[in-house]
């Protein structure tokens, strides 16, 4: 018994499991682009409500749909959506982060005073806020949350840049006459990575959470193309004649998120064992 | 006094300046709603009738002052999708007044569980020296805190619902008609709606906890032959919870927002559902209060938090 407490206090263990727990996920999401066990459009009256077996290893929806395929469709789809959004708001939060970091001043002080405000709001009310702007589907889903989750990275950046504005390679690289814009992102940038890791995972996290939850509630990606929130929708309608519909769908949510949730922590832990 | 006085002006400009943000937010939205109640085909004249009679003809600056004017008196506008009948439009109070109380309800139920269930066991967990009820806790709560709640309601609902037939899903029965019987139902959305929190707070009172053992006054309770449960429950207790009140206001916040998804999971006629739906049939007047509404709630609960936090703590206060 105490080699499993001593076995998960063990900073590793959460990096390794993260990591073949997303690894599998993605795997999956990028192998359904290519082929998946049955087409996932394809319908079988004979074979509707199948519970999971050897031919279908998730079982068959209403339709005679083979879950497992679909579920594989779906993480494609989060997967797709996620790495979009996290690309958007880690890209902006960069771009925001270095500038107001390094340079300061009054700009610093009103971007700072926003990104608190968005900061301390719910992530999903804000996303709905800009959908209700721009009207529902997969593009804006992406748009949206990605302009609610940069100010998240612009924080974590900004204050990695005003921490090393000042270190003495930097000092050096000023006299030396380097450019800003060079000094920005080429002397500093690749320096807080270690640091920005950590919540670029946590943002995968937060992203699959709120593109599922938006595809649930019907205003994130629309039918027939299938993604685990509106898939998991569907299922509650046939909740207890198909339970494995839903638990199917629901579970892999749950698989992708603790993947990245043990990821994320395994990084920090990782950082902090070498400080 | 004066931090209250300070406090309270701050509120109110935060409160101007997201009514403002709600207005224009809805200026910019693409689309005429003039020919989105009239149709492509209505004449110009009765175009230009019903922007006079909606006031849509005046600047910007006069119409937020009108339409914040209405809303300070009570009066929210109409929506554009409901009506009471074919003569008379249904105005967005009445639609959202008897939906407001069940998602009250719904998150004030939520929050008695959090309070109730995640401060005992953060206490527990910071005391346990068992390594191996660590470690199930720490799984246990990392994995719970990875459930989305829509999906913690589906299970909830197989669970209770279908297996042990405790309640009939999709049965609510309104406040009005009989009200332990909507709280006995609401239990179950507040469940799915308190579990990731009750992880997350546990974890983090227990992580406020063992800090604090760390501290002198905590060596000094107990040199003066204080015993561990006296220690942990008068001493460590007090100091370790001021940061999970923080925590807990925004754990409100979440809630607020959490109910809007599980709202749509049990059925439930809450602002949550009514919103999605506004959204989706883009009836802007009703998705403009909504969101004013939350937010609003929203920073209140954190000005709340912010006044609570000094009446807690009077160190803060003298410096």
């Amino acid at each position: 018994m105490k080699k499993i407490g001593a076995w998960f206090r063990d900073q590793n263990a959460y990096f390794l499991v993260g990591l073949a727990m997303t690894g599998l996920a993605v795997m999956l999401g990028i192998l359904s682009f290519f082929w998946t066990p049955y087409g996932t459009t394809a319908m079988s009256a004979a074979e509707r409500f199948h519970g999971p077996s050897l031919r279908h290893i998730f079982g068959t929806d209403n339709f005679g749909r083979d879950i497992f395929s679909r579920v594989m469709q779906g993480i494609g789809t989060t997967v797709i959506v996620s790495s979009l959004i996290v690309l958007i708001s880690a890209g902006a939060g960069i771009l925001i982060g270095a500038i107001t970091g390094y340079f300061g001043g009054l700009l610093d002080e009103v971007i700072m005073r926003v990104t608190d405000a968005i900061n301390s709001f719910p992530s999903i009310l804000l996303a709905l806020v800009v959908i209700s702007i721009l009207g529902r589907g997969k593009q804006n889903v992406i748009f949206s949350l990605g302009i609610v989750f940069t100010p998240s990275y612009v924080r974590i950046v900004r204050s990695e840049f005003i921490r090393l504005r000042d270190a003495d390679y930097i000092m050096r690289a000023r006299l030396m006459g380097v450019k800003k814009l060079r000094i920005l992102f080429v002397h500093i940038l690749p320096n807080i990575f270690s640091v920005f890791w950590v919540s670029v995972t946590i943002g995968f996290n937060n992203a699959i959470l709120a593109e599922s939850g938006m595809s649930y509630l019907g205003i994130g990606v629309q039918h027939p193309e299938a993604s685990l929130g509106n898939m998991l929708s569907d299922a509650q309608g046939y909740l207890g004649r198909a339970p494995w519909y839903a638990l199917s769908s629901g579970l892999t949510i749950v698989w992708i998120v603790l993947g990245f949730a043990l990821l994320s922590e395994g990084i920090r832990r990782k950082q902090e064992g070498r400080k | 006094m004066k931090y209250l006085v300070k406090k309270i002006i701050t509120l109110i400009m935060t409160l101007f300046l997201v009514s403002v943000l709600a207005f224009l937010a809805f200026q910019i939205i693409p689309g005429d709603v003039v020919t989105s109640i009239l149709g492509t085909e209505a004449t110009p004249e009765r175009e230009e009738a019903l922007r006079k009679e909606l006031g849509l003809d005046l600047p910007p600056v006069v119409r937020y002052f009108s339409w914040a004017g209405n809303v300070l008196k009570g009066d929210f506008g109409n929506s554009y999708r409901f009506s009471k009948n074919m003569n008379q439009m249904m105005p967005v109070a009445e639609l959202i007044g008897d939906k407001l109380p069940v998602t009250l309800l719904l998150a004030a139920i939520s929050m008695v569980l959090i309070a109730v269930i995640a401060i005992p066991l953060g206490v527990f967990w910071a005391r346990s020296k068992n390594r191996f009820l660590d470690a199930v806790l720490s799984m246990g709560t990392q994995t719970a805190m990875a459930v989305p709640s829509f999906f913690l309601g589906v299970l909830v609902t197989y669970l209770f619902g279908i297996l042990l037939k405790w309640f009939s899903p999709g049965g609510y029965v309104s406040y009005k008609e009989d009200f332990w019987g909507c709280i006995s139902y609401l239990l179950f959305p507040a469940i799915s709606v308190a579990i990731p929190k009750i992880a997350m707070t546990a974890r983090f009172l227990r992580n406020s906890m063992l800090t604090e053992n760390g501290a002198d006054y905590v060596r000094t309770a107990y040199s003066k032959g204080a015993s561990e449960r006296r220690v942990a429950y008068f001493h460590v207790l007090r100091n370790a919870m001021m940061p999970v009140v923080t925590f807990l206001g925004m754990i409100i916040a979440e809630i607020v927002a959490g109910s809007i998804v599980v709202e749509q999971v049990f059925g439930l006629p809450g602002i949550g559902k009514l919103l999605i739906s506004s959204i989706s049939t883009r009836d802007f007047p009703v998705v403009e209060i909504l969101i004013l509404y939350i937010t609003f709630v929203v920073i209140f609960v954190y000005f709340l938090v912010d006044v609570l936090y000094r009446v807690i703590d009077p160190r803060i206060s003298n410096k």
